[in-house]
């Protein structure tokens, strides 16, 4: 079993606030990795630092180390375009381009310029196969992502990010903005895209941790508390504040 | 009388006082667009419409008159024109930097400055015109005649840089930071992001602010009236001296002219002509705006 994400000791700052506290994590190919832990614990803020998104905030800085299949991402000199397009994101709330399905999925390979325009056809619908879109959106590929439910719109989402061939899939509670239906239906796909994709996946709902997961980390006000295998952390936490988080004692 | 009867009454009455309110600024405007219309018209019993729009010469106050509007339709046309090359590219680069590039010190420094140069008013910039960009014209190009259309548009299009520099960026801020981060996290660079994502979805919002930009540079003015002379030239050469529309009217208007001439309703069909054009302008750019807008 590979490991594709090393972290160790990680430090995260918003300022002079430390929002994440030596960080050690090994995140291995191929397998569906969960974040559990309450409101602000800094598991949102752990999966920014694997695409360097926090940059976008003005003010913030990373130390320590995260090394993703053999090279220093946190590196200056690692190109982060680059990263992006290795490591994709899919967010919180579907957020679509105001564009058509067809330029949503097909605006990575049009900025990138590495795929060739006569392979564009058949990358649009292998993304949105993946993304199990493609039945009920082949007929309209032209209407715009708007005109998609929010979770049509989350999937499509997704198969934007496949379109640029990720390794790494991050996922920031993905399914905290749909319904039942859709949520099973993303979980579902979650497991199909295990098999091609490194996923690592924020939630907000143990029991999706719990059925999704082959890993699972439980972070606390900025800490690691506990990180293995989801089946033992749900069935024999070796934290007590990690057994208190799951029996719902807090949180 | 009872205290709840008493509110009655004043919502009553405080309800005809803002109607009253109201229809001042309705009632001017139809009477201003009557006025027009009727000076028009009497116009129009005197000199032939085919003239009025085919005639390639201006001179309603030279004997024997000529009433051809095209001379004084191109001298806006070309200011509209020019100066919306000046201030479409420089505003919409400034509104992107802004927006996307600078940082929030640096933003709140520019910007400020920026709306600085809309508060300037136009006499000011018609005289800069006159005493500093047409020396620097001719400098470079010796033949350009004191008064010409490129000074005039040079300062028309500075004074609406801010209008569609603020209002672009009013709308690029608008579109939601998730999009933003939907074409980072995708591998876009800052460029990348701006121009194929944030611009085209804010697209009606800087439409509306080019489209007011012209608007703006069409019923301009002070700047035309000293910087780009009082010749109606119909011609495309911008190193000339030229004359306006409303550089006609403003020459017209400080002129000796008897109420009730054929001169005097030349000034109002004119002013009915630039009405008719600024409202086309407007109402495109409506149906620009409700085509193009997207809800968030």
């Amino acid at each position: 079993m590979s490991i594709k994400v090393n972290v160790q000791n990680l430090n995260f700052y918003y300022g002079d606030f430390q929002a994440l506290k030596g960080i050690n994590m090994e995140i291995h190919e191929n397998k569906i990795t969960a974040l559990i832990g309450p409101s602000g614990c800094g598991k949102s803020t752990f999966i920014k630092t694997l695409n360097r998104m926090y940059e976008l905030i003005d003010g913030t800085k990373a130390t320590g180390s995260i090394s993703f299949d053999g090279t220093e991402l946190l590196d200056k000199a690692t190109d982060v375009v680059d990263l992006r397009k290795r490591i994709g994101m899919v967010f919180q709330k579907p957020n679509p381009f105001p564009k058509s399905i067809t330029e949503n999925v097909l605006y990575g390979v049009k900025r990138h310029g590495d795929v060739p325009k006569t392979e564009w056809k058949e990358l649009l619908e292998t993304s949105l196969r993946k993304a199990s879109l493609w039945s009920e959106v082949e007929h309209k590929l032209n209407q715009s992502a708007f005109s998609l439910s929010g979770g049509q719109q989350q999937r499509l989402c997704i198969a934007r990010t496949l379109a640029t061939k990720p390794e790494v899939l991050l996922m920031d509670e993905p399914t905290s903005a749909l319904d039942p239906i859709a949520t099973a239906k993303i979980e579902e796909l979650l497991e199909e895209l295990k098999k091609e994709y490194t996923v690592i996946i924020v939630t907000h709902s143990m029991q999706q941790a719990a059925r999704i997961s082959d890993y699972c980390g439980f972070f606390l006000s900025g800490e690691l508390i506990e990180f293995g295998l989801t089946k033992q952390l749900f069935s024999n936490p070796l934290d007590q504040r990690t057994e208190d988080y799951i029996t719902g004692r807090f949180g | 009388m009872t205290a709840r009867k008493r509110h009655q009454q004043t919502e009553v009455l405080v309800r005809w006082i803002l109607i009253g309110l109201s229809a001042v600024s309705i009632l001017t405007t139809i009477g201003i667009v009557l006025t027009l219309a009727y000076e028009t018209f009497e116009f129009f019993s005197i000199v032939s419409i085919v003239e009025f729009f085919t005639s390639h010469r201006w001179a309603p106050v030279f004997d024997p008159p000529s009433f051809g509007v095209l001379p004084l339709v191109a001298g806006t046309m070309m200011i509209a024109v020019l100066s919306g090359l000046i201030s479409i590219p420089l505003g919409l680069g400034s509104a992107i930097y802004l927006s996307e590039f600078a940082s929030k010190k640096a933003r709140k420094i520019i910007k400020p400055i920026l709306e600085l140069l809309a508060g300037i008013p136009s006499i000011v910039y018609g005289f800069f015109a006159l005493t500093f960009i047409t020396p620097l014209i001719r400098s470079v190009a010796p033949d350009t005649q004191i008064y010409n259309a490129l000074s005039a548009s040079i300062a028309v299009g500075i004074m609406t840089l801010p209008m569609v520099a603020s209002l672009s960026e009013d709308a690029m801020m608008a579109v939601p930071d998730s999009i933003r981060q939907g074409a980072y996290a995708l591998g876009s660079t800052k460029l990348e992001v701006a121009i194929h994502v944030i611009v085209p979805a804010a697209f009606s919002g800087i439409a509306a602010s080019f489209m007011l930009a012209i608007s703006r540079a069409i019923g301009e003015t002070m700047i035309v009236a000293i910087a780009a002379g009082q010749t109606p030239n119909l011609s495309l050469n911008p190193f000339q001296s030229i004359q306006t529309m409303t550089g006609f009217m403003v020459n017209m208007a400080l002129g000796d002219i008897q109420q009730g001439s054929i001169e005097f309703k030349t000034v109002f069909v004119v002013g009915a002509l630039l009405f008719v054009i600024t409202l086309i302008l407007n109402l495109i750019a409506r149906i620009i705006i409700q085509k193009t807008r997207e809800v968030y």
